[in-house]
């Protein structure tokens, strides 16, 4: 067994909080840049400009690039032959985020409990994370501040079988069209397929990791993102919804395994400031 | 490209047509969901408005904390459509123009129509580059919302676009006609 020390985590978290909220990906930007080249529209290209300028000050002064810094959601792959020492997990996690969100002067956007007081509970915690236990002695770390303007329009619905591969690309359609200009595109678009009613969003979530355009590996699903890719920037909706050729910069599918009687699928839109940041104990 | 400064004039906000370039200079003030909520359940108890909104703008915008050196920290617009249930009642009490992002109700451009008010648009997730254009930031009523709390602002050309003008005329809808091929 490895030891990985509760304080190496927190340390570790607070650094991709402050670092996911400042440093835009590069393959974000590259993705950007390039779709400002093929836009049509002037007011288009002139919003994808500022972001990108944006961007660079953000990184530049190291501030966040939007004030909404969002919920922090975790992704933690923990190795079957790493042994945890000198403090809970889960609260080291939190640790990590009370720590980046007040260092990096981040936005606290938690509220405690959802219906009567909505009280915002000063430090943005608790994040939301999910672990898996996985082969090896490394524990993965990937932080993942979600804003709420993209992920308000997003959409979990249980098709049957028979509606397919069409049924599947109305829902991303209409729920890009509904959306509009809300979710600030362009957007990055993960759709999980299968699972259960669960899963499926959590497919689409993990596929807003993947670098921004990477196909899946598997050709047919590389193929149908393309396709969805194409339609939904027929939309006309562009960056900011404005109008213009750039409604998404990418769509991500992820897919599971799923019930005979099911075919659920969750469309989780992520706006263009499409933080996330990793690191490997 | 207009400059305007604030207080607005209903005259100058009905000028102000959708698409439009607009730098704005002056005092602004922020407010969002929570904030919204209760400045109308003021009104609701008769009560008067914690700021007089008389000729002022409001901007959607819950900022991040200022490092030392800043006036402000980033501070770009949030999805105006969560303001609708509220945004008619504050015109009613003066409002003249509200910044955001995002689409509105159909109820919320009938009440700008009505009331000389004008829907302006700022660069969603462009935080970063509008804090730059903020010099004071002073927080006014509801300290306790923290981010969400009313600030008043002092901005020096603020760029955003004529979302909706007074008349209803609507930028994103237009926008988009000329750009769908479906």
């Amino acid at each position: 067994m490895r030891e990985v020390r509760a304080a190496e985590v927190t340390a570790a978290v607070e650094q991709l909080c402050i670092e996911a909220c400042y440093d835009l990906p590069d393959d974000v930007l590259a993705s950007m840049r390039a779709a400002g080249e093929r836009e049509e529209s002037p007011l288009g290209r002139e919003i994808i400009d500022q972001l990108l300028e944006n961007a660079g000050i953000a990184r530049r002064d190291r501030v966040p690039m939007c004030q909404d810094t969002g919920i922090t959601v975790v992704f933690a792959e923990l190795g079957q032959e790493v042994s945890l020492v000198g403090g809970d997990f889960y609260a080291a996690i939190n640790a990590g985020v009370r720590r980046g969100y007040d260092r990096g002067y981040l936005r606290k956007s938690v509220v405690g409990e959802p219906l009567f007081e909505r009280k915002n509970t000063g430090d943005n915690t608790p994040a939301i994370i999910y672990t898996d236990i996985v082969p090896g002695d490394k524990l993965k770390l990937m932080v993942l501040p979600k804003g709420a303007g993209s992920e308000n329009m997003s959409t979990v619905v249980m098709l049957t079988p028979a509606e397919g591969i069409p049924g599947i690309k109305k829902l991303v359609r209409e729920t890009v069209d509904r959306a509009g200009a809300n979710p600030c595109p362009p957007l990055v678009i993960g759709v999980g397929v299968g699972g259960f009613l669960d899963r499926a969003p959590l497919l689409a979530r993990r596929a807003l990791l993947r670098k921004t355009g990477a196909p899946h590996p598997d050709a047919r699903v590389a193929r149908l993102e393309r396709e969805v890719l194409d339609e939904v920037n027929a939309l006309g909706i562009g960056p900011q919804g404005l109008g213009g050729r750039t409604t998404a910069l990418a769509v991500h599918i992820e897919t599971g395994p799923t019930h005979i009687g099911s075919l659920p699928v969750a469309v989780n839109l992520q706006c263009h400031a499409a933080r996330h940041a990793e690191r490997v104990l | 490209m207009k400059t305007i400064t604030t207080p607005v004039s209903e005259q100058m906000a009905r000028s102000l047509a959708a698409g439009e370039r607009v730098l704005i200079t002056g005092t602004i003030y922020t407010g969002r969901d929570a904030a919204h909520k209760r400045m109308v359940e003021a009104l609701d108890r008769g009560e008067g408005l914690p700021v007089d909104l008389e000729g002022q703008l409001i901007f959607y915008v819950g900022p991040c904390p200022a490092k030392p050196g800043q006036a402000i920290g980033s501070a770009g617009p949030t999805t105006s459509g969560r303001m609708d249930a509220y945004a008619p009642r504050l015109m009613a009490a003066g409002l003249r123009g509200m910044i955001g992002k995002g689409l509105r109700q159909p109820a919320v451009v009938e009440a700008m129509k009505r009331y000389g008010c004008v829907y302006l648009v700022a660069v969603g997730g462009a935080g970063a580059l509008l804090a730059q254009k903020i010099t004071k930031a002073e927080v006014v009523a509801f300290p306790d919302l923290g981010p969400e709390a009313i600030h008043r602002l002092q901005v020096e050309n603020f760029p955003v676009f004529v979302g909706i003008d007074a008349a209803g005329t609507d930028m994103y809808a237009e926008g988009v006609a000329k750009y769908r091929r479906m």
